[in-house]
């Protein structure tokens, strides 16, 4: 049988929760991935258990803040650092915030801008 | 009452050969935390992926690192085949198989020449390094290239390999397989060696879990996850199991790499004796749209490629979560505790790609 690679677009009032939810079932983290929107942000945030994958997809419009998840997974923290110093999502209560310090780049949110 | 100070730790080190800084707190000797500082040297590869044709970035991609390039070259194409839904050759598929476990002999190979020379083991280093040129020259024969190869390409491979090379190969690895032996004996039963490594750096499995570690620093926890068994390329037709041990300390993690080159001699032998013949590649045509999150092994552990296609030729969103990228925090997890000496070792215990991060 295949193994599970699913999507599953999921709104911000259930987002904690089912992360919750997630590493109750043993789930890991896996990868957490920023995509650019027409004044949005998508996020996937992949958890696993064994070969199943499941992709969490969270639409936020540009100033909306996004929780950390470095409460339940605490490896989540460089990822998150990455999207919020690349892209400029808020990502709110990181552990270790580097306040978009862990890159040495010259532009303030590079990803941000397509092109 | 122990004094308490902080140690800058690279990013300069003999023991890195890139650039990362730990900023290590130590009560006395002992390290009871580290922050961790990345990005010297990032190069926002993944932004390229706006502005290349889908089929160039395959160069982009494989240039992330010089050790992982087949790993990432075949990545990005396996995700952006799923996105177009091509069915690729067999032929194929077992030249990317018997492509990718060199590459694991490689990198592991250089990793154990490298924990050699922390160790003050000037001739086991040496050794390591001298059996990896010989998978090195088998790449030179095989593909024309020794770090990058570019021979992935969306549909299939660019270059075939003939009888005379699967000959050369099969030898090699022959020799390799004899010449290993002591070597691995070295690592494995040299008292020195032994003392550094043996209850260094204990990774339990649900803190392995938990803290997000991949490839030989997972298995070596106990934890039978091998991203080869989800069946990409040719991995779906061969015989193995992961290999996994259960100590979790970093003398475990050296032998685990130690018999994932053996296995990898396995593999190779099992995809030359299966090569079917026929195509090396079907031809590709339009552009892709759709998603596909795709999950490899590369050596150093489970690699993520994302792309995001919008049915033009430039790509909206290629994303590669690294292996060192996730064994970044529990690496961090093993340092509280451990000695100021010990922590070089440790560190390359995980076997960390800063090229690969700084992507």
């Amino acid at each position: 049988m295949e193994p599970i690679n699913e999507i599953i677009p999921i709104e911000m009032d259930q987002f904690l929760s089912t992360v919750i939810q997630f590493k109750m079932d043993k789930m890991r983290l896996v990868q957490i991935c920023a995509s650019r929107l027409p004044a949005q942000y998508e996020l996937s945030y992949c958890f696993a258990r064994e070969l199943d994958m499941w992709t969490l997809r969270l639409v936020v419009d540009e100033d909306t803040p996004v929780p950390s998840i470095t409460q339940m997974y605490p490896c989540a923290f460089l990822q998150e650092n990455e999207t919020a110093e690349l892209f400029g999502v808020k990502i709110q209560n990181i552990e270790h915030d580097y306040n978009s310090r862990l890159y040495r780049i010259d532009r303030e949110t590079p990803f941000k801008e397509k092109g | 009452m122990a004094k308490r100070s902080i140690v800058p730790f690279g990013p300069q080190h003999p023991v890195f050969p890139e650039p990362v800084h730990l900023d290590l707190v130590l009560e006395d000797e002992v390290v009871v935390g580290a922050v961790p500082s990345i990005g010297f040297v990032h190069r926002g590869l993944e932004k390229l992926v706006e502005t290349k044709d889908y089929k160039e970035y395959i160069y982009i991609a494989e240039r992330v690192c010089g050790i992982c390039s087949f790993g990432h070259g075949m990545g990005y194409c396996e995700a952006v085949e799923r996105v177009m839904n091509i069915d690729v050759p067999p032929r194929a598929k077992y030249l990317r198989t018997i492509w990718m476990e060199m590459s694991r002999i490689h990198s592991h190979l250089l990793w154990l020449g490298l924990l050699a020379d922390a160790l003050g083991f000037e001739s086991l280093f040496m050794q390591s390094w001298r059996l990896r040129e010989k998978i090195l020259d088998m790449f030179d024969l095989t593909t024309g290239g020794r770090v990058i190869f570019s021979v992935n390409t969306p549909g299939g491979v660019l270059k075939d390999v003939d009888a005379y090379m699967l000959h050369q190969l099969l030898q090699t690895i022959d020799e390799m397989e004899q010449d290993l032996r002591p070597v691995s004996d070295a690592f494995l039963r040299e008292y020195t060696v032994g003392t550094r490594l043996h209850g260094l750096g204990v990774l339990k499995p649900e803190d392995a879990v938990q803290l997000g570690a991949v490839g030989p620093m997972l298995r070596a926890s106990g934890v039978p996850y091998d991203a080869r068994k989800l069946g990409y390329a040719a991995y779906g037709e061969l015989a193995f199991e992961p290999i996994v041990l259960t100590d979790g300390d970093s003398y475990a993690r050296c032998e685990l790499r130690l018999q994932e080159i053996f296995q990898s001699f396995h593999l190779i032998r099992q995809a030359v004796a299966k090569l079917p013949n026929g195509p090396i590649a079907v031809p590709v045509k339009g552009n892709p749209d759709g998603e596909y999150f795709m999950r490899i092994e590369q050596p150093r552990g489970e690699a993520v490629y994302y792309v995001r296609a919008n049915g033009t030729k430039f790509l909206d969103r290629f994303r590669l979560r690294t292996p060192t990228t996730s064994n970044i925090p529990p690496m961090l997890e093993l340092l509280k505790g451990c000695q100021l000496a010990d922590v070089p070792l440790l560190i390359l215990t995980i076997d960390p790609c800063i090229s690969c991060t700084e992507r």
